[in-house]
């Protein structure tokens, strides 16, 4: 009986923390538009994630890209060459002017996002 | 009393070690990409080839462990199994994903989440899979909470949490979590971090009922300290996800909460394990003496990895470590050095419990595994080199490439040692798996579950 009322009470309050989560404990970003979400959208269908980290996570194979667009060393223009060109490791994957702006529009509502790497001083 | 054969069982185990070897082959592939930028690129880019190997390696341990629950629970519970044509049919709707998964991800057909990166419709069908083993297992053993042992309690919470998490794991399919990245990506880790926890009770119950097996000794998984440790388990899993989002701009409760419950877990399964040893030296030394082996391997990787899971779960320390392959160390490393040897002991106990003990415990047997412990610690600290040395570069604010060119030679040792790895995997593996494979294509006659 002991062990039933401990897990019960682990299970309610992980029901509550969980609520909290889904809502106060991260409303502190912007909401993204339609045409951000497209980007997102296509960054998920072309695994972009596989080889690029966004907050830390993701794949190492290639460079993270929360600030990529604020950081003075690469930046926007920087960031749409290698979207239409590929590179060494990064493959070209093709994508319209459509898409490539739609990434990009992504990737700055990310970056405008990125509390923590700004405050931190990195 | 013998545990008998299992025919869901056997051609779980099958299908877990084929879905590894295939895993491992893209693994090293992908370590090759490493070294040799322009390999496979275009062909099969590390875009499919990363999904490729982590959607396999993880079937291995989802499969491998219900392998082992299907043969244990007609054990312990004293009962047949409840319903062989839902296990069947169970088995018949993995292969499908499988399939379909594998597939999908060669012709780059993705739109999921890191690690779910299939698209989300094939969700249902693992959902479908998961609720046919649920009702096979409450059926056949219809716990009683009040008594049954800390194993029984594992598998279920395993069973339980990995549905509530997959279904979490697709929330972001709902704009209210979708259009907020912060939420999003909190979402996304908590939902992950909590089902690696679910995979982990599925594997440390099979552990514990291995122990309970090997000694003879039912104390240990009836003690208080044996409870207390699957609450601990219990509680990790629940709340200690959020040290894979200490850069998520969340609240900094998250952070918090999940770094004072961090500290605790691995520790106390060393600790279990360890009085394990004791009892097994002193009750019975010679049966099953592989799998103890195995078990007491599985203890050094669990230490190990409790020494960097520590580390890197501290605030301070994770600012450096996160977003480099410190993290891969740590899954790689827990999944390897832990999951993987911990299902590998279940496997080699029951194969032997099939055949008779001490068959597959061969001179062979031996060299193989050291083998593979000895290339596992050399990849595992190329990766912890690596990220050290990413570290060091970033500090110096070198370019990604002139970092990359720095990374070289950890690149070098990764990829070979890899390859080592896989290699290792094989040799240790096959004994076992043409165990099976034999069991499994034998006439069913004298299946009695
Ligand atoms: C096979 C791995 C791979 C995939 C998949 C991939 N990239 Fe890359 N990407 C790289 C690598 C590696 C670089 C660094 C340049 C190089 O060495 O090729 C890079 C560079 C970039 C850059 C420039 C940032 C910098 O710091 O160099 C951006 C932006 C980018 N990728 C966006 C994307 C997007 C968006 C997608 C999905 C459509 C994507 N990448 C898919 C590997 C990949
Ligand atoms: C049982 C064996 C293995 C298991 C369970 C396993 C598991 C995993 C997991 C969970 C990840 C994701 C890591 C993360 O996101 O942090 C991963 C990544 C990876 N693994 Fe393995 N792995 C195994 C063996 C191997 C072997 C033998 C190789 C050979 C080199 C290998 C190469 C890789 C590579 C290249 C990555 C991607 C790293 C990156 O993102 O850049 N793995 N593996």
């Amino acid at each position: 009986m002991q062990k039933l009322l401990i897990f019960a009470i682990l299970f309610i309050t992980y029901i509550t923390y969980s609520s909290w989560v889904y809502t106060r404990g991260t409303d502190r970003a912007s909401i993204m538009s339609s045409h951000q979400e497209l980007g997102k959208q296509i960054y998920q269908e072309y695994n972009c994630q596989s080889c690029h980290q966004l907050f830390g996570l993701g794949g190492y194979l290639g460079p993270e890209l929360t600030t990529v667009i604020s950081d003075k060393n690469r930046g926007e223009l920087y960031a749409r060459i290698l979207l239409e060109n590929g590179a060494i490791r990064m493959p070209n994957f093709h994508l319209s002017p459509k898409q490539v702006n739609a990434l990009i529009d992504y990737l700055k509502y990310v970056d405008a996002n990125a509390f923590t790497y700004k405050t931190d001083g990195k | 009393m013998k545990i008998s054969k299992s025919i869901p069982g056997t051609w779980f185990f099958i299908m877990a070690i084929s879905s590894l070897f295939i895993g491992l082959l893209f693994g090293a592939l992908g370590g090759l990409q490493y070294v040799l930028p322009g390999f496979l690129k275009e062909a099969l880019s590390f875009q499919k080839i990363r999904p490729l190997h982590v959607y396999l390696v993880i079937n291995w341990i989802f499969c491998a462990a219900a392998g082992a629950v299907y043969y244990y629970i007609p054990y312990v519970s004293g009962r047949k199994l409840y319903s062989t044509l839902l296990a069947k049919l169970h088995i018949l709707i993995q292969l499908i994903i499988l399939i379909w998964v594998v597939t999908g991800f060669f012709m780059g057909r993705f739109g999921g989440r890191e690690y779910l990166e299939f698209p989300p419709y094939i969700v249902v069908l693992i959902i479908v899979a998961w609720i046919l083993f649920m009702i096979n297992f409450f059926v056949t053993v219809r716990p009683s909470f009040k008594e049954v042992p800390v194993y029984i309690w594992s598998w279920s919470t395993g069973l339980l949490f990995f549905l509530i998490t997959i279904c979490e794991a697709q929330l972001w399919l709902l704009p209210h979590f979708n259009n907020n990245i912060i939420r999003d990506i909190t979402v996304q880790w908590k939902a992950m971090g909590s089902m690696v926890g679910s995979w982990n009770m599925l594997v440390y119950g099979s552990a514990m009922f291995v122990m309970e097996k090997i000694t003879g000794d039912k104390g240990i998984n009836r003690s208080k300290k044996a409870f207390f440790f699957y609450f601990l388990g219990l509680t990790n899993l629940l709340f200690n996800w959020g040290h894979h989002t200490y850069i998520v701009p969340s609240s900094e409760l998250v952070r918090t909460i999940s770094y004072t419950i961090s500290m605790t877990e691995l520790l106390i399964l060393a600790n279990i394990i360890y009085s394990f040893r004791k009892t097994y030296f002193k009750t019975n030394p010679h049966k099953h003496f592989l799998s103890f082996r195995i078990v007491t391997y599985a203890e050094a990787w669990i230490l190990l990895n409790l020494v960097l899971s520590i580390s890197i779960s501290v605030p301070a320390i994770n600012f450096y470590t996160h977003g480099t392959h410190i993290t891969v160390a740590h899954a790689m490393g827990t999944t390897i050095g832990i999951n993987t040897l911990l299902l590998l002991s279940s496997l080699v106990l029951i194969a032997e419990e099939m055949i008779g003990d001490g068959k597959l415990f061969t001179p062979y047997f031996n060299r193989s595994f050291i083998f593979l412990n000895i290339s596992l610690l050399v990849f595992w600290l190329s990766l912890v080199g690596m990220g050290i040395c990413k570290i060091i570069a970033v500090h110096e604010k070198n370019s990604f490439t002139e970092m990359m060119a720095r990374l070289y030679p950890y690149f070098q040792v990764f990829s070979i040692s890899g390859i080592f790895v896989f290699l290792g995997l094989l040799l240790v593996l096959m004994p076992v798996f043409k165990t099976f494979l034999k069991l499994g294509l034998a006439k069913q006659s004298s299946d009695p579950s």
